[in-house]
């Protein structure tokens, strides 16, 4: 019997099933459809009955109920339910509960999943949210931003990277680098909003002002589309047809002074310590080096936290990511070419779960932009929240 | 929680009763034809004299519900019927008011009936001061339930008058939770956008009464003097609930900044620039960066504080270069 020292939900279960939505400016549908679309595809790709399912997780700004999915798949005995909250934050996050649901013999078939018109239903980026007056911590919170009109995620994020380009010599460009790479990758994926479309730096250099010092193409789209999973046990796994995607790790990070976008009251604000936290969890329970992979899935809603991103988990010094970027080794053909469906800046934004897709595709080979063998892929949700990530892997 | 200094002398007062104040008419059938009309009442004991007259009555009678009815003030303001008195048993209400409760809503309103009224009954009620109960806090906000009994009389020649029924009138007067700004209007007609305003908590309410008397104010641990912002109810280094605060200078330096393009979201300007100012008391904050141009903002500048009202009603502590604060002062 292990002790609790060393128990680790690491190789125990497998991601077996990818489903999703084409993305979109406008779905033309309704949330629960492109859940119930995502979900099907998923199970079907998995090789699983529907009624099977007995396990669920998604992000908590989800507005799509798990319980209403597992009514029209005809669940019978669901035993395990549970949401992330945060965001983006949560963007790996579920796959990880699922794991552990699984790991725990809690659950065997779970499905996670995200579904939003987040562009033509509503928007994150619309600066008016409509806060209430309510003594609540989170009205209580955004009041120190909201009345400012400090009130858009490009401008939280860009106050971080303000700061982190006086302090390393980063600039605008080095964020276009990281925009013109996603657009490249983006440019052959049929599957993404830029699909033929790259950019040079120059165009990027033009682009206007969303919130200096953030350019329009420093921003991903706003998007509507679903994409959902299925994970078991490895065990099960190797009965389906399918090659599992072995979840090798996954984590969850807050951090000191960790707040919601706004951790600008840490001594320094040019890290993302937890993402920290995620990356030293995940190298523990997998037992693998920043030289282990072979792509990666950096979290890009927002050029400039890239950078911090490949400094925490150690591909780059502290404040040298940039010279990483400018040497293109996060670009196709580099040394670790990130972001390979185009990123949120070029394939759509479903909220970091298209990434973990193009994480399972990577690892099965069936990426279009497929990178030469894939053994282990690390995806990273959202930057500026308390965050989550991830290690897939092949079971060899 | 204890009773607020104030209240002593209203609860001194439960029990008090006032008036009587009379009704203008006697219990006529014109009134209660006219009432069953509006009203929708079809019942022909109060309309038809005839089937009246077959009833157990014998005659016509009023509606009960019409009862508070009968003694309503005239036409005109405050108009009541001569021999009425002018106490005003609403004078409590006014005292809760003075002490900063200035919302009402009618909770109940509870008619009781002791016996029909006849057409030719004059009436008249008094008020009784009844109840007040605790400092309550509801959804609708904090404050104190007022409970008023009215007791309506039918004058009698024999000088023993006789009670018809009850009235139990329970009103919140109230500070609200939420108080609902009416939108002001343009020029154009619409509605003028205000700036949102922000959540206040017990925790965080000195900083902004602060900022309305023209002070920043940091919290400050009493236990281990270290200073933090934003405002919690704890110390965030050493766990003491003991805080208070301290006035800061108002002077700091940009430590960061972003300046706003899009969206433009009314009402306020583009491009608008926003700094994280550290303060020279250590701690940082975010504000709207004014009277600078954005192409001059560098980090390290170094900034004041300057206190704007907005809409009437919102004071926020806004940041300027330190040059450009001067000069306004001059």
């Amino acid at each position: 019997m292990t002790s609790a020292m060393e128990k680790n939900i690491s190789g125990q279960a497998a991601i077996v099933g990818l489903g999703a939505t084409e993305f979109s400016k406008n779905s033309g549908r309704t949330e629960l459809k492109l859940a119930m679309e995502a979900t099907l595809a998923a199970l079907k790709d998995a090789g699983i009955d529907p009624a099977d399912v007995d396990g669920f997780c998604s992000y908590s700004v989800d507005k799509v109920p798990e319980y209403e999915i597992a009514r029209l798949l005809g669940c019978k005995e669901v035993k395990f339910f549970s949401q992330i909250p945060h965001g983006g934050g949560a963007a790996c996050a579920p796959i990880m509960h699922a794991a552990m649901a699984v790991a725990s013999g809690v659950a065997k078939t779970v499905v996670v999943y995200r579904a939003m018109n987040e562009r033509s239903w509503y928007r994150f980026g619309a600066g008016s949210y409509g806060f209430a007056s309510t003594p609540i911590f989170e009205n209580v919170n955004y009041g120190w931003y909201m009345p400012h009109g400090f009130h858009t995620p490009a401008a939280w994020v860009g106050m971080f990277a303000q700061r982190y380009m006086h302090e390393y010599g980063a600039t605008s460009e080095d964020f276009g680098r990281v925009a013109v790479a996603a657009r490249d990758f983006a440019s052959t994926n049929p599957q993404a909003f830029f699909y033929e479309r790259p950019i040079t730096l120059e165009e990027h250099q033009k682009s206007r002002w969303i919130c200096e010092p953030l350019h329009l193409l420093d921003c991903c789209q706003e998007s509507d589309g679903a994409v959902a999973m299925v994970i078991t046990s490895t065990e099960r796994a190797n009965e389906l047809s399918v090659k599992p995607v072995v979840i090798k790790a996954g984590a969850q990070g807050i951090a000191e002074g960790q707040q919601i976008m706004t951790s600008y009251y840490r001594d320094d604000i040019t890290g993302l310590p937890e993402m920290g936290v995620v990356a030293r969890e995940l190298y523990k329970q997998s037992g693998l080096t920043p030289d282990d992979f072979q792509t990666a899935i950096i979290y890009d809603h927002f050029t400039p936290f890239v950078l911090p991103q490949l400094e925490e988990f150690g591909f780059a010094d502290r404040g040298k990511a940039k010279e990483f970027i400018r040497a293109g080794h996060h670009a196709r053909g580099g040394k670790l070419p990130i972001n390979t469906h185009g990123g949120q800046i070029g394939e759509a934004y479903i909220h970091g779960m298209n990434g973990v897709a193009e994480a399972v595709r990577q690892v099965r080979g069936t990426a279009v932009n497929q990178v030469d063998n894939v053994r282990n892929v690390l995806v990273t949700a959202g930057t500026g929240v308390p965050t989550s990530g991830l290690i897939l892997g092949s079971a060899d | 929680m204890a009773d607020y200094e104030w209240l002593k002398p209203i609860r001194e007062m439960v029990g008090r009763e006032y008036g009587r104040i009379i009704a203008w008419d006697e219990v006529n059938p014109a009134m209660v034809r006219q009432w069953c009309e509006v009203m929708g009442v079809e019942n022909p004991l109060y309309t038809d004299a005839e089937y009246a007259h077959q009833s157990e009555f014998g005659e016509l009678v009023a509606p009960p519900s019409m009862l508070q009815s009968w003694c309503e003030a005239g036409f005109y303001r405050d108009s009541y019927a001569p021999g009425s008195t002018e106490d005003n048993p609403y004078t409590v209400l006014k005292l809760i008011e003075a002490e900063g409760y200035p919302s009402v809503v009618a909770v109940n309103s509870e008619l009781t009936f002791e016996r029909y009224v006849k057409m030719g009954e004059k009436l008249y009620y008094t008020t009784r001061f009844d109840a007040i109960s605790e400092e309550k806090v509801t959804a609708l906000g904090t404050g104190f339930f007022v409970t008023l009994i009215m007791s309506y009389f039918s004058i009698n020649d024999s000088g023993e008058d006789d009670k018809v029924g009850e009235l139990l009138f329970r009103v919140f007067k109230f500070k609200p939770a939420n108080p609902v700004a009416r939108p002001e209007k343009t020029e154009s007609g619409l509605p003028k956008i205000k700036r949102p305003k922000p959540g206040i908590s017990d925790d965080t309410r000195f900083f902004w009464e602060g900022c309305e008397q023209g002070e920043l104010r940091i919290q400050h641990c009493k236990a281990c003097d270290k200073l933090q912002h934003p405002p919690a109810p704890v110390c965030m280094y050493c766990h003491s609930f003991e805080l208070d605060y301290q006035l800061a200078s108002g002077k700091g330096q940009l430590y960061s900044f972003v300046v706003m393009h899009y969206p433009e979201v009314p009402p306020f300007d583009h491009p608008n620039p926003i700094g994280l100012i550290e303060l020279e008391e250590g701690v940082r904050l975010s504000a709207q960066l004014i009277d600078v141009d954005k192409d001059q903002l560098q980090i390290g500048m170094a900034l004041e504080v300057r206190f704007e009202t907005f809409d009437d009603e919102m004071t926020l502590p806004l940041f300027a270069p330190v040059s450009a604060a001067a000069e306004s002062l001059t």
